[in-house]
């Protein structure tokens, strides 16, 4: 048994390139992003304050909060601007057929 | 070689707690000094008219790191003590218990306080002014259900007061002197949209009043208006501006502007010192005009720009000033310093309270304000960097995504 269990979030095709989604899984709030046509998963609430990180705007490889400016990078999590300075968990993505699946741990 | 150094930093608010932060960050080993007038740790300002005062956050809320993060990066931390003077040339200050600091660069961020109401009756039980936690507290323990508060001025600091006082069941009026609110922030149309805000939500708002006195009996009983209205209240908040506390620099003999001048990399007219945050006066190249910001974005990174000018980074600071305020359910934020622009563009729903407005000056944006569209207000900043020119008509088509004007 994997430790990750995987959920259908968004079709392919729905996320436009450099577009990222909120979706809420497992009561969880998680962005789903599209980076030149490569998906990530992250967590969508701001480390710094309290704002989704989904309705922020890619630039490069990091994704800026609407709030307060800090960027993060969409690959690895990690707060890259200030005012933040916790990284964000990242999440693996599965692509079956249609459907972008995110991987939550167990538990 | 930097070990032996020491590196002071006056003020612990945002300017000063992130150039603390960055010497750490950037790798300096010397001693890094902070010393804050206020006896907590540093923090941002923020909160104190937002969470703070509607009582949904406790003073905490405001520090910039979590308890600890500072002194684990070996910073200093000498609070509730203040600079008495600064000795430039010996590279050596004077705090007010007598003690003397050496120095080999100082940074001073004493960003300002607010500025007083010279008026009779000021010093009554019940006349605020809201700069400190101190302040905050004051007087979120007065807006009580049913007290009478009065504002004076209808800026940022006056309207988050009057939405706190009303989300706490509180009687709100504010008197103004010019004939809008926000007059020097907003445009005259978002004007009308942030004062109807008010009137919606219970505020009494009187434009074109020209303050007189206050009244009491050792307590605040009443406001009296130059033309002899008086006005009963309990609690008078006056947010009539910020004063920057530049005296220690200027007894420094530094060079005084409005607020320390300082060059592009924060550096003051003395080599050895720097300055950031609300006091600084300093030269803006988007803007193309020297600025003097009272804003929180501007206090980090200026603060962090000049930490790396400490340490021989160069790096020429400038941004487009950016501001929000919070009131009721809106989230108000501006980018840019508009001067002149001949259109408005309004994209969005304005009668539903989420929109931004662009001010264009032949195509290029000069400036914007949003009403819950933080995305869109934030992204601005990109399309007025770019140097492009925008269509009218493509901004306020809310199908055509930003991204795509701009990269088109």
């Amino acid at each position: 048994m994997s430790d990750v269990t995987f959920h259908p979030v968004v079709k392919m095709g729905q996320l436009d390139e450099d577009e990222a989604v909120q979706v809420i899984v497992e009561g969880k709030e998680v962005s789903i992003i599209n980076l030149g046509g490569e998906y990530y998963a992250m967590d969508d609430i701001c480390s710094h304050a309290y704002a989704s990180m989904s309705d922020g705007y890619i630039e490069g490889d990091c994704i800026e909060c609407p709030l307060h400016g800090a960027q993060f990078n969409i690959k690895t999590g990690k707060a890259e601007t200030p005012p933040a300075t916790v990284d964000l968990a990242t999440y693996e993505i599965k692509i079956e057929g249609d459907d972008i699946l995110v991987g939550l741990p167990n538990g | 070689m930097t070990t032996d150094q020491t590196f002071v930093i006056i003020g612990a608010g945002q300017a000063g707690g992130w150039t603390a932060k960055t010497l750490r960050d950037e790798g300096f080993e010397g001693r890094v000094i902070i010393i804050g007038d206020e006896n907590f740790a540093p923090h941002e300002r923020p909160p104190l008219s937002k969470e703070v005062l509607l009582g949904d956050a406790e003073k905490d809320v405001c520090l910039l790191w979590p308890p600890g993060t500072l002194e684990d990066a070996g910073i200093e931390l000498r609070l509730g003590v203040s600079v008495s003077a600064i000795d430039a040339d010996g590279h050596t200050l004077s705090l007010g218990n007598g003690e003397t600091i050496g120095w080999n660069k100082l940074m001073i961020a004493t960003g300002g306080r607010a500025r007083p109401l010279p008026v009779d009756g000021a010093d009554l039980d019940g006349v605020y002014t809201l700069r400190s936690i101190e302040d905050a507290e004051g007087i979120r323990a007065r807006l009580v259900s049913g007290a009478n508060v009065l504002v004076i001025g209808a800026g940022w600091i006056g309207l988050e007061v009057a939405a706190a006082a009303r989300k706490r069941d509180a009687n709100a009026t504010v008197i103004e002197l010019a004939d809008r609110v926000c007059a020097r922030a907003l445009t005259p149309e978002m004007s009308a949209w942030v004062h109807e805000l008010h009137v919606s939500h219970g505020v009494e708002i009187r434009l074109s009043a020209a303050f007189d006195h206050f009244e009491g009996d050792g307590k605040l009983q009443r406001a009296v208006l130059g033309d002899g209205t008086a006005i009963p209240c309990d609690v008078a908040v006056v947010g009539i501006g910020l004063i920057p506390n530049t005296e220690l620099a200027e007894q420094a003999g530094l060079s005084i502007d409005n607020g320390i001048v300082v060059d592009e990399h924060g550096q003051t007219s003395h080599p050895d010192i720097f300055s950031a945050g609300d006091v600084t006066n300093h030269p803006n190249a988007l803007l193309g005009r020297r600025v003097r910001l009272e804003s929180w974005e501007n206090a980090q990174n200026q603060g962090i720009n000049a930490a790396k000018a400490m340490l021989g980074t160069m790096q020429p600071y400038a941004e487009i000033p950016w501001f929000w305020s919070d009131q009721y359910d809106a989230n108000i934020q501006m980018m840019g310093l508009p001067e002149n622009w001949d259109e408005t563009v309004i994209r969005g729903d304005r009668d539903a309270g989420e929109f931004i407005e662009f001010y264009l000056k032949e195509g290029e944006i000069q400036g914007a304000a949003a009403i819950n569209n933080a995305r869109d207000l934030r992204f601005t900043r990109r399309m007025m960097t770019s140097g492009k020119k925008f269509e009218a008509a493509s901004l306020a088509d809310p199908d055509i995504k930003l991204q795509k004007l701009l990269k088109g």
